[in-house]
Parts: C-alpha cells; sequence; structure tokens
C-alpha cells in the first residue's frame, strides 16, 4: 500500500498557512449584499429558507395534501419580483435578540423592584389602581393575540429575511404581553385588593373593548402573513396599542402617583418603533414594485381601510377610559388626532392613501 | 445573628407556579371572527396539553443571553488559542457539508411551532412553543455564524463561501433536505409533532448534537462542541413540549392508527437519514482511534436502544399504540451487522467529485480501528479505500467509472439515502410509476404512509412526496466537468474542483474539471425505469446480490 498524495504532517489548518486556488474566498458569495459590504444579519440569514428559483435545484421534495409546496409564493395576495430583495432595518439575527430582550426584561424587573421597594403601589390613586386592573387587565390580551398571530405568520412568509422579522415580531410581543401579566400579579402582592380576572373579564364582556376585541381576532383570523403584520403594525398598533400605551397610560399616571407604570409600558413603545420600521421597509418594497407595484397598493388599500376601519371604531370606542381617572390629564380628542396623524405619516412612507375618517 | 444585603432587600415575588397560570389565561376563544386554521391534520385534541417546564419569557431571554455569551466567548478564546493551527482538517472537511444542511431543519423547527400553536386547545404550551421557535431561531443563525467563522479562520475556506447555495443543489444535501422538510409539510401533527419532537428531537438530537461535539473535540476542534451543547441544552424543554403534546393526542383513541403510522414512518426515516449523515461524519471524519472510545454503532445502542426506545417508545403500548419492536431491531442490525454506516461512507467516497468538500481517504490507523470495533470489516472495505487512496492522483480515472466491481446505487424514493444494503432493496409501483427504495418500510412509507387513505381510513391532510426527488436525474446523461460547474462547485480559478479525495493543497494535486471531463452521469432509475419487465427483474435479482470489490 503506497500512499499516492502526500501531505506534510505539520501543515497548520489555519487560515493563510497556504496559498492556493479558493484559499482567500472569505465571504458568503451566494447573494447580493444590499450594502456595499454583506452585514452580519445577512451572512446569517440570507437564503437558509431556499427558494427553487434560486439554488433548489430539486424543488421542494414535499407537499401538502392540496398540492402546496413547503413554501409558496401564493400564501399572501400581493406579489413581489423579488422577495429576496428585503432586509431588515433592525438586522436582528439571533444575537442581538437575546440581548435587547434582556435587557428590557432587566430594566422592567430594577423598576417593579425598586418601585415596590419604595412603596410606590400603596401610593397610587384608588381609582387609578382600578383603572390599571380593569383597563391595563385588558388591554395585555391585546397585545397577547397579535403575538399569537405573528407566531403563525412566521412560518408562511417566502424568504428567512421575511419570516424572521414575522418571528421577532411575534417574541417582543408576547413578552411583552407577559411583562404587563406579571407587572399585575406583583402589584397584586402589595395591593391585595387587586382582582387578577377582572382583565380578562374586561376584555371577554366589557363593552368598551369589543371592538378592540374584534379588531385583534381579525389578524387572528386571516391566513395572508402580510395582511397580518400590516394589520398589526401600521393599523391596530398606532390606532389601539400607542392610543392607550402612550395617549393613555404614559399621560396620565403620573397624575395618579403612578411613576412605574408607564416605565413598563414604555418598553411596548420602544418594541413597536422596530417593528413598524421593519413593516414600513417591507410595504413599502411592495408598493414600490416595478411589476406588481400598482395592484399591490391596492390590495394593501383594501387591507388597510378594512383594519384600519375596525381598528378605528376600536379606538372610539375606548374613549370613556379617558374619563375614568380622578385627575384627568389626557384629552381623547387630542390623543386619537395625534394617532390617525401618526397613521398617516405610516400610510405616507409606505406609499398608500389615508385611512378614511 | 448577621443580615445580608440581600435578606433586607428581598422581595416577595409570583412564585413560578402561579406566574405560568397567569400567562397561560392570556388565551381566549374568539367569537367575532373564527381563528384561522392553515394547517391541515388528521388528528384530534380535545384534551388541553399542560406546560411541564413551567417557564416564562421573562426568566427565558437572560438565561439563553448567557448561554449565548459563554458561546461567543469560547469562539473569541478558540482564536487566541490558535484552535486552527492543530485542528484535523479532515474533520473540518466534512463540517462543509454537516452546516450546510443544518441551519435549515433547525429554522424549519421554528417555523413548524406555527402549526402546532392553534392545535391544541388551551394556551399553556405556547409558551413553551413560543420559546421553541425563538431557539429555533437561535440555532439557526448561532450555526450560520460558526460557519462564517469557519471560513474566516480555516486553511481552505471553499465550498463554506458557498454554503446556501450548495446546500440547493448537492446531491447529498438533499437528505437533510427531506429530514427539515419532514419537520413543516403535510399533516400538522405528523410533521412539527411527531416526526420533529416526539423522534428527532426526543432521540436523535443526542447523536447529532453530542456524538458530533464529542469527535470534534477528539479532532482539535473546540469551537463545535461550544455551539451545539449550547443548542443541545435547549432541547429538553423542546422534548418536554413534544411529548406533553402527545399525552394529549394519545388521549383520544382516535388517534392512535395515525399514531403509530408516524411514529413507525418518523422512527425508520429518522434512522436513515441521521445514522447516514452523522454516522459517517463521526465514524469516517475523525482523525482520532482511540480504541477506548465508544463507536457510532455502541452510541446508537445507548441513546437509541436504551434509552429512547426503552423509556420513551415502550411505555407508549399501555396507552394502546403499536409499536413497532421489530423496526427498532431492524434498525440496529442495520448500523451493527449491514454495514449501513460504512457503506453510505463508501458512497460518499464514490461520488467525490460531486462534493464541495474534500474527503480525505483511510489510512492503516482507521483500518485497524474499524477492524477492531467491525470485525469483518478490512474483508469487506479495505480494498475499496485501498483503490481509492491509489486513484487519488489527479489523472487517475475517477473509482466512480475505475473498474473496481462497485456498483452505483439506486436512491431510496422515500428517505433519498442510496439504497446501500443491496438485499433490502426493494422496488414498488406508486400511481403508475416504478420507484425504488432502501427498505420494505420505505416502500410502505411512500406508499402507503404518504396517501389520502391509511388502512382504510381517509388522511386527507397527509403530505406527498414531491418535486425532482433524484438528485442523479437532474443531470442524467451530463458530463461529469459540466454537472460540477453547473452546481457551481469550482474552484475561484474557474477549474480546480472543491471536492478533492485527499487534504493536500499543492496545486500539482488538485483536480480540475479536464480531470473529470469525458465521464457521463447516469440516473440509476431512468435506467431501471427503460428496461423491459424481464431484464428488470434480472436487474434487480442482481443488485441485491451486491458486489465484491477487486484490488487494484
Ligand atoms: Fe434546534
Ligand atoms: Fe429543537
Amino acid at each position: 500500500m503506497n500512499i499516492q498524495v502526500k501531505v506534510d504532517e505539520d501543515v497548520s489548518g489555519a487560515a493563510g498557512a497556504k496559498t492556493f486556488p479558493g484559499s482567500d474566498s472569505r465571504r458568503y458569495n451566494y447573494f447580493e449584499p444590499k450594502g456595499r459590504k454583506a452585514t452580519h444579519y445577512e451572512d446569517v440569514t440570507v437564503d437558509v429558507q431556499p427558494d427553487p428559483e434560486r439554488y433548489l435545484a430539486q424543488g421542494w421534495i414535499i407537499a401538502f395534501a392540496n398540492g402546496d409546496p413547503t413554501y409558496s409564493k401564493d400564501w399572501t395576495k400581493v406579489k413581489s419580483s423579488n422577495w429576496h430583495a428585503y432586509r431588515a432595518p433592525d438586522q436582528e439575527w439571533e444575537r442581538t435578540h437575546y440581548q435587547r430582550q434582556s435587557t428590557i426584561i432587566g430594566t422592567t424587573q430594577n423598576i417593579i423592584q425598586n418601585g415596590r421597594r419604595s412603596g410606590a403601589p400603596d401610593r397610587f390613586d384608588k381609582q387609578w389602581v382600578k383603572i390599571l386592573q380593569d383597563h391595563l387587565g385588558a388591554y395585555k390580551h391585546v397585545e397577547y393575540g397579535l403575538g399569537t398571530a405573528l407566531m403563525h405568520a412566521q412560518r408562511l412568509g417566502y424568504t428567512q429575511m421575511v419570516n424572521n422579522v414575522l418571528l421577532t415580531n411575534c417574541s417582543y410581543k408576547i413578552r411583552f404581553a407577559q411583562d404587563i401579566t406579571l407587572y399585575l400579579g406583583e402589584l397584586n402582592l402589595d395591593l391585595p385588593a387587586l382582582d387578577l380576572s377582572a382583565g380578562k373579564t374586561h376584555w371577554l364582556e366589557d363593552p368598551l373593548w369589543q371592538d378592540a376585541r374584534a379588531a385583534v381576532e381579525g389578524v387572528m383570523g386571516t391566513n395572508d402573513y402580510i395582511e397580518q403584520t400590516l394589520a398589526t403594525n401600521v393599523c391596530i398598533e398606532p390606532l389601539i396599542c400607542e392610543l392607550f400605551r402612550s395617549g393613555f397610560i404614559m399621560q396620565d399616571a403620573a397624575a395618579q402617583n403612578d411613576f412605574i407604570t408607564p416605565s413598563v409600558i414604555a418598553a411596548g413603545e420602544a418594541d413597536y418603533e422596530r417593528n413598524l420600521v421593519n413593516c414600513v421597509e417591507l410595504l413599502s418594497m411592495l408598493v414600490a414594485d416595478p411589476a406588481h407595484g400598482a395592484e399591490n397598493r391596492s390590495i394593501l388599500t383594501n387591507w388597510l381601510q378594512e383594519h384600519g376601519g375596525r381598528a378605528l371604531a376600536a379606538a372610539r370606542q375606548l374613549q370613556p377610559l379617558w374619563s375614568l381617572p380622578v385627575n384627568k390629564r389626557a384629552r381623547f380628542d387630542e390623543v386619537l388626532a395625534v394617532q390617525l396623524a401618526r397613521v398617516d405619516s405610516i400610510t405616507t412612507a409606505i406609499g398608500l392613501d389615508p385611512l378614511a375618517r | 445573628m448577621s443580615l445580608s444585603l440581600h435578606s433586607i432587600t428581598q422581595q416577595k415575588g409570583i412564585p413560578i407556579a402561579e406566574a405560568t397560570r397567569r400567562i397561560a389565561d392570556l388565551g381566549w376563544t374568539p367569537t367575532y371572527v373564527k381563528e384561522a386554521m392553515t394547517f391541515p391534520t388528521d388528528y384530534k385534541i380535545s384534551k388541553h396539553p399542560k406546560d411541564p417546564m413551567k417557564q416564562v419569557l421573562r426568566s427565558y431571554f437572560p438565561m439563553q443571553e448567557e448561554k449565548d455569551n459563554r458561546v461567543y466567548g469560547a469562539l473569541d478564546a478558540a482564536l487566541r488559542g490558535d484552535m486552527f493551527r492543530n485542528v484535523e482538517q479532515r474533520w473540518v472537511e466534512w463540517m462543509k457539508l454537516f452546516l450546510a444542511i443544518i441551519p435549515f431543519p433547525e429554522i424549519s423547527a421554528a417555523r413548524s411551532m406555527a402549526m402546532l400553536g392553534r392545535l391544541a386547545p388551551g394556551d399553556e404550551l405556547r409558551t413553551g412553543f413560543t420559546m421553541q421557535m425563538v431557539d429555533e431561531f437561535r440555532h439557526s443563525t448561532i450555526q450560520m455564524n460558526l460557519k462564517k467563522w469557519y471560513m474566516e479562520n480555516y486553511i481552505d475556506p471553499a465550498g463554506f463561501d458557498i454554503t446556501e447555495a450548495a446546500f440547493g443543489k448537492c446531491y447529498a444535501t438533499t437528505i437533510g433536505r427531506q429530514f427539515g422538510e419532514a419537520f413543516l409539510t403535510g399533516d400538522a401533527v405528523t410533521a412539527a409533532n411527531i416526526y420533529l419532537q416526539v423522534v428527532a428531537e426526543s432521540a436523535f438530537t443526542n447523536t447529532l448534537f453530542v456524538a458530533m461535539p464529542s469527535e470534534a473535540a477528539r479532532n482539535g476542534d473546540y469551537a463545535l462542541p461550544t455551539v451545539f451543547l449550547s443548542v443541545q441544552s435547549d432541547e429538553s424543554r423542546h422534548i418536554g413540549n413534544g411529548h406533553s403534546f402527545l399525552m394529549s393526542v394519545l388521549n383520544n383513541p382516535d388517534n392512535h392508527l395515525l399514531l403509530e403510522r408516524d411514529i413507525r414512518y418518523a422512527f425508520w426515516q429518522n434512522h436513515g437519514i441521521v445514522d447516514a449523515a452523522v454516522g459517517t461524519i463521526v465514524e469516517y471524519g475523525t482523525k482520532h482511534r482511540d480504541k477506548k472510545k465508544e463507536s457510532y454503532a455502541e452510541l446508537w445502542h445507548r441513546w437509541i436502544y436504551e434509552d429512547y426506545y426503552r423509556t420513551y417508545m415502550l411505555p407508549l403500548e399501555k396507552y394502546g399504540i403499536k409499536i413497532h419492536h421489530d423496526d427498532v431491531h431492524a434498525a440496529w442490525d442495520r448500523i451493527v451487522k449491514e454495514g449501513y454506516v460504512h457503506k453510505v461512507a463508501q458512497f460518499f467516497s464514490a461520488g467525490w467529485w460531486a462534493n464541495f468538500w474534500r474527503l480525505e481517504g483511510l489510512d492503516e490507523y482507521d483500518f485497524e480501528w474499524f477492524e477492531y470495533k467491525y470485525p469483518g470489516w478490512y474483508n469487506e472495505y479495505g480494498a475499496w479505500w485501498e483503490n481509492y487512496r491509489k486513484l487519488s492522483k489527479p489523472g487517475s480515472v475517477p473509482i466512480t467509472f475505475a473498474d473496481t466491481g462497485y456498483v452505483y446505487p439506486h436512491r431510496c424514493w422515500s428517505n433519498l439515502v442510496p439504497c446501500v444494503i443491496r438485499d433490502q432493496f426493494t422496488t414498488d409501483v406508486v400511481d403508475g410509476e416504478l420507484y425504488t427504495y432502501g427498505h420494505e418500510i420505505d416502500r410502505w412509507t411512500h406508499k402507503e404512509a404518504f396517501a389520502g387513505e391509511y388502512q382504510g381510513r381517509p388522511t386527507p391532510a397527509m403530505g406527498r412526496f414531491s418535486g425532482k426527488r433524484q438528485w442523479e436525474e437532474l443531470y442524467d446523461g451530463w458530463d461529469v466537468a459540466d454537472a460540477i460547474k453547473d452546481m457551481g462547485f469550482v474552484r475561484p480559478d474557474g477549474k480546480t474542483l472543491m471536492a478533492q479525495p485527499h487534504l493536500s493543497l499543492e496545486e500539482k494535486d488538485m483536480w480540475t474539471l479536464d480531470h473529470v471531463r469525458g465521464y457521463t452521469i447516469k440516473a440509476p432509475i431512468k435506467i431501471l425505469r427503460d428496461l423491459s419487465p424481464a431484464d428488470r427483474e434480472k436487474h434487480i435479482a442482481d443488485y441485491k446480490k451486491g458486489f465484491t470489490i477487486k484490488r487494484l
């Protein structure tokens, strides 16, 4: 037995130890970076979900019973000339996601702990405590419902980039729903009279919340993932979530001697900024599509009017909330006007006509 | 008496059981609009699954961030310690294949959580599914990151640089695609619960994420263990999710027939795929030949047979599920008596030029170890590997086309692994077309399990095999050089192959397109389908007889 090709036993396995064809090919070379150079996010994300139109030579090798392949362009009504062009502006990948989520959790827990340590919950206005119990308690279900809808959505997108932003959006919503749930539970340790089941009852039965619930169930009830992200980030977030979070809780809490709740709720505001930018980038890509832009625009407009209309009705139904606090601060009309202007700035950024009033 | 700061400042918190109960109460049954049910299943689930893990995202994210910090710290330390100077290239080359495959099954697992989320009543397990979804997103991107790290720091980046393109084109990654797609296509419970959680995660992640890292460490690669043991540490939660969901499914006797079908299919296919890939890499990708080390067969016996079969599968019988004991024994026999792993490795080397990694032959140390662990090995495979070495010099006939007696294998229509155990080869006609299978259970999988009816019961949600399942058909009649160019498995100079049948990086030793031009690829299934019935019968009989390798 003679060895035909002798390998130098001392050869190092480190980069640069030797020059030969390919020895300096040190970048993923199968996709077009968005910028001049691929970002770390692009390297760990692009093309992990394959596509028969790119490199998947054998096509998808399992199908659903109805003939749908593992991933299908037909799972949304809109079309793209190149789904692969999308990149998430927040560039999230696993490490940044865990870092950000952990930081939020750490901050939230510090705020709650320090507040409780100083006896703050006892100084909350009593009427305000009931508002938190009933209505922050009801509101947490909005966050949860959107989270579960987005979990469903992240199975359906045509590329890894699209599905990963739906996944992180879901992860942020469900974490925030849990944050609120646990915060109320902790308040309850200091305020034993607080009824933790009241929130769900209000969510399911209080006339104030029924249009909001219908709006959220409308997102849970569709199979179209683009419709789901539009309904969530363009309609329900500004008209129900932000309206409630910043237009009510953040503005009124201080006057009721509550400095804790606004800080807990602020995390949801920061989450939304990221999710919104990711969503706007995606939807504006679809509206600007050279081949399908016009058709996409009309589909997105229909969804905007449908889900936006429902969300606006829900917002108006919530109006009595603003009269509940003893020390009133925010005025519903002004707050709603701010949020409608917010929706208009979003639709303008996407390239859609404004939501009908 | 001393008071610690902690005992002064400590506050009462919410007990974890109560926290998880409150969180599960976030869900409700929609009344204005019915929740969308995109993903069909033939199972009926009426019992609320319980979350055995009792975890909340508030503790989950910081715990995972800490795990991440350890991984990234270890990668930095490996570079500072000059890990690549001493790493075995034989080993890292196989990582080009393994890491091309694995991020897709991982992200598929994330996606598949969507399919389970709405199937069972109640919301207790949804937090578990959310965590699993984010975990799998973690696994997929942390593995893409590891691969990038190899590409940047290992001597030969070729093959890492085209990784996701290679994944879509290679004759071997097709096996990994079958594995990953099986998590997320077809009947939702079959795919996401049984195939993924109950079988792949509960049984085979040990071989994937524990055997592989141990072997990596033995080859001087301590980066892979850091990443994969961190990945594996999430699996106990996934196994818990799977078991809890399974208990809800079991509760309805109407589901028992489907469970029998799916556990059988999933176990057999996981064996076919994972043992082929991981078995080959662990046994043939290593330079470490300590005889005290457990062989893949020994590991399999411990993890699959003792742990999984005896403590997970067998107890399902008391719920009335028929367990196919014979299948487990047949899989074991294939590994220990019928040379499944050796024959797959032989196939990988037979088609070395179609790889996008370099595949080193074996030497006398390897021979000795194999003979010790698998008595009789040298008689059956020794001549093959000696031939492989002799033909590793450019200008030799590629071993595939040399007169060694080797018969290029048919491919199994079910798991896409070549039908390497010749006497188990079988065929059948489905919807008027002839197909080939590696084993009777693979035939059953295609014809009986993946169909619209199972034992007289309609199964309208069951998936179907689709696509151009056999790689060889894509390139039937092609010149080898043209096929390699078409796949993109050529180095940046436009002529040197990424694949090499040795580890030398001297240009004079490296094969180019010119060395493989003039040989034609033939799809065995086409040959078989084109034969007359009588000739076909003879072909099959000859195939089942096997072959003897001639020493060149
Ligand atoms: Fe995983
Ligand atoms: Fe997993």
